[in-house]
């Protein structure tokens, strides 16, 4: 699933002395009637920012929680460089936890919470590193408000200069945005990639909001089910994802059932209602018997019957336009296929064309270059949020 | 976000507007029970109370009470009735001390550690009021007796001996009848109004607050300290009132469990007011009782309420 070996990340800071990598091995928790996290391999390179990404009750919690000691592990080995803290005090961990409900002691200012972990570890002289870390994140002000009287997203940034003061070595981040409305959110992760910027501490950002994770992470794991299904940069698991998990959960996916006729070079041709397609080797996830073609809606190419399409690859014909919804910068289409399923297409509103009414019949195209191929054993529907 | 904009504004100002007449009145009926309560059963005693605190000492039942604003009556009590005083507040303030930190480990147990035993424990530490309050304290004397097995036990392992030495009992062969046993049932009858306001503020305590303070460098003692405890601290305030000041007043515990030198000011009261019949004194004492509590429980609520306890 994962790479165990020394990758080195581009992204990590030139440091001297070892390297600083948090590394998991085997690691498995278990619960009297459940397994929350199966065997699971991982290793986020110092100074990343790094995000665990996956539905609730996947697991992602529970392995982010044995990170920082709150939870033992069944199994397995956790590490930081060469210091093993499978089994540290939760106290003793270089690691620090912005918890999802932020935890602020209530009893506390502002500033006394900031100042808590120095505190607990002997600092005398806390007030020059109070105030740096509360400009950083701009509550200066507030330094001498109790918690109550902060709104939730400046309770959010308490809890994050709350942890980062301890310059932990690495940072953990349970679902701190999701308190948040969305607009404060999509503030808030520009400012949270901003600080690790400016940081440049490993960050392990736990979320379900895949835009969230995609938006800040340098690099994403896809948890599912206790293991990681996928792992690697966010263009790179949204593009070519490996399993129809990943394909539904990180955005949106047409499954195509096909035939897969074999590798013809260095394409891999499925046979898809009648038209053969092509899919790039590399994108292709398995090479015999059945399987689901994927596209994403927005690489799906749309025009009416007869008429040209821009830039065509493979072209299917008879479709008939079910929906239509505007949702200003696109338009998105549900067109149903001659073999009765409904395929999603997004269209930029560039104007080059009136939209398309319900019930127009249409021709679809997509660049072979943009389609992937998954193994029909698995689940077309998996990892299809429930609204 | 821009969506509203096209939304005419919709009037808000409901509550802001002028209240009918009706709601304003709404408030003083809510009160009018509770004053009424009041005046019944507090302004009224109190006033006859203070009255009878001022009248003239040389009175009887057979000459009568008269009221001579007699002010002496106040120093002919406090000088006559310091050691019971005194007394009464020390004993109070040992059995407070003990009730706060045995109670504080029960209800912390019951909070955190009771899992599906909450409830039981929790009725268990109520169920001692299902029998009267004079039989359970009458029982410690079966307990505390000469020739029990807790006087064997104590005199075993030289608990007699210890506390012989700060004072709490007289010999070595007796519990009954000394400090101890006053003190022990004090403690023991108040218990429950230390334990239940302490559980109910532990029971608040957010779980995850105390995850938080282990992630951020506390040791568990260190957490308690710093977390847990301070949060505790409104239930750690009403349960040492609920139990000192009942406990400094009362006095059936030194007179089952006591002896004539260990009367608290309540025994005096109590024989003043019914026995020897001098209401003058025995209403000045009660005042002054009032007063010092009422005095000890300001200055306390004022410290335990500054941040600098915290």
């Amino acid at each position: 699933m994962s790479h165990l070996d020394e990758a080195p990340s581009p992204q990590t800071p030139a440091t001297s002395g070892p390297s600083r990598d948090l590394r998991l091995s085997q690691l498995t928790k278990e619960y009297a009637s459940f397994t929350a996290v199966k065997s699971l391999d991982l290793v986020v390179p110092q100074g990343q920012f790094f995000a665990l990404l996956g539905p609730s009750g996947c697991g992602k919690t529970t392995t982010l929680r044995m990170v920082a000691g709150l939870d033992v592990p069944t199994s397995g080995r956790i590490s930081l460089g060469d210091t093993e803290i499978t089994y540290e005090k939760p106290y003793r961990r270089p690691v620090n936890t912005v918890f999802q409900n932020y935890a602020l002691f209530p009893h506390l200012s502002i500033a006394e919470n900031v100042a808590f972990g120095l505190r607990r570890r002997g600092v005398k002289d806390t007030k020059q590193q109070v105030a740096d870390m509360l400009e950083l994140v701009e509550l200066t002000s507030q330094a001498h408000k109790k918690p109550t009287q902060l709104s939730g997203g400046q309770q959010q940034r308490v809890a994050l200069a709350r942890a980062l003061i301890n310059k932990p070595e690495v940072l953990l981040l349970d679902e701190p945005l999701g308190a948040l409305d969305l607009k404060l959110r999509r503030g808030m992760q520009l400012e949270l990639k901003r600080i690790q910027t400016e940081v440049g501490l490993t960050f392990v950002h736990v979320t379900h909001d895949q835009e969230e994770a995609m938006t800040m992470a340098d690099t994403v794991a896809v948890m599912n089910q206790g293991v990681i299904e996928q792992m690697g940069a966010p263009i790179e698991l949204y593009e070519n994802p490996r399993t129809t998990f990943v394909a539904n959960f990180l955005g949106q996916s047409n499954l195509i059932a096909g035939e897969i006729e074999g590798r013809e070079g260095d394409h891999v041709k499925v046979r898809v209602q009648g038209a053969l397609a092509s899919v790039p080797g590399d994108r292709a996830h398995s090479e015999s018997g059945t399987g689901w073609l994927g596209i994403r809606p927005e690489k799906v190419l749309i025009a009416e019957a007869g008429e040209p399409i821009d830039a065509p690859g493979d072209v299917i014909t008879g479709g008939y336009v079910t929906d239509v919804s505007f949702v200003g910068v696109s338009t998105q289409y549900l067109v149903r296929m001659p073999w009765g399923q409904e395929l999603m297409v997004f269209e930029q509103n560039t104007g080059a064309r009136a939209m398309l009414a319900v019930g127009t019949k249409v021709d679809i195209s997509w660049r072979p270059e943009f389609a992937f191929l998954l193994d029909a054993s698995q689940d077309a529907k998996a990892g299809i949020e429930e609204e | 976000m821009t969506s509203t904009a096209g939304v005419p504004p919709v009037s808000t100002n409901d509550a802001s507007g002028v209240k009918p007449r009706g709601r304003k009145l709404t408030g003083y009926w809510l009160i009018l029970p509770g004053a009424l309560w009041l005046l019944i059963f507090f302004v009224i005693p109190f006033y006859s109370l203070l009255a009878s605190s001022l009248f003239d000492p040389d009175g009887s039942v057979l000459t009568g009470y008269e009221m001579t604003w007699h002010f002496g009556n106040y120093w002919d009590a406090f000088d006559q009735y310091k050691g019971q005083l005194w007394r009464s507040l020390w004993y109070a303030g040992i059995a407070t001390i003990i009730c706060l930190v045995v109670g504080y480990v029960l209800a912390y147990a019951i909070a955190f550690k009771a899992g599906r035993w909450k409830n039981l424990m929790l009725v268990l530490v109520i169920a001692p009021f299902f029998t009267s309050f004079l039989l359970r304290t009458l029982s410690w004397k079966l307990i505390f007796a000469d020739d029990g097995w807790v006087v064997g036990f104590a005199q075993a392992v030289h608990l007699t001996d210890l506390l012989n030495i700060v004072g709490l009992t007289t010999t070595d062969d007796r519990l009954l009848a000394t400090p101890f046993a006053v003190i022990a049932g004090l403690t023991y009858n108040f218990m429950p109004f230390m334990v239940l306001p302490l559980y109910a503020s532990l029971e608040k305590v957010d779980l995850r607050l105390i995850e938080a303070a282990g992630d951020l460098y506390a040791s568990p003692a260190r957490g308690f300290f710093r977390v847990t405890f301070p949060l505790s601290l409104p239930g750690v305030v009403a349960g040492t009132l609920l139990t000192f000041i009942p406990a400094a007043g009362d006095y059936v515990n030194a007179q089952l469990l006591g002896s004539t030198n260990t009367k608290m000011i309540g025994n005096s009261i109590q024989s003043l007011f019914t026995t020897q019949l001098d209401y003058a004194t025995a209403g000045a004492l009660s005042v002054i009782l009032m007063v010092i509590i009422v005095a000890a429980v300001m200055i306390y609520v004022r410290t335990a309420g500054t941040e600098d306890l915290v």
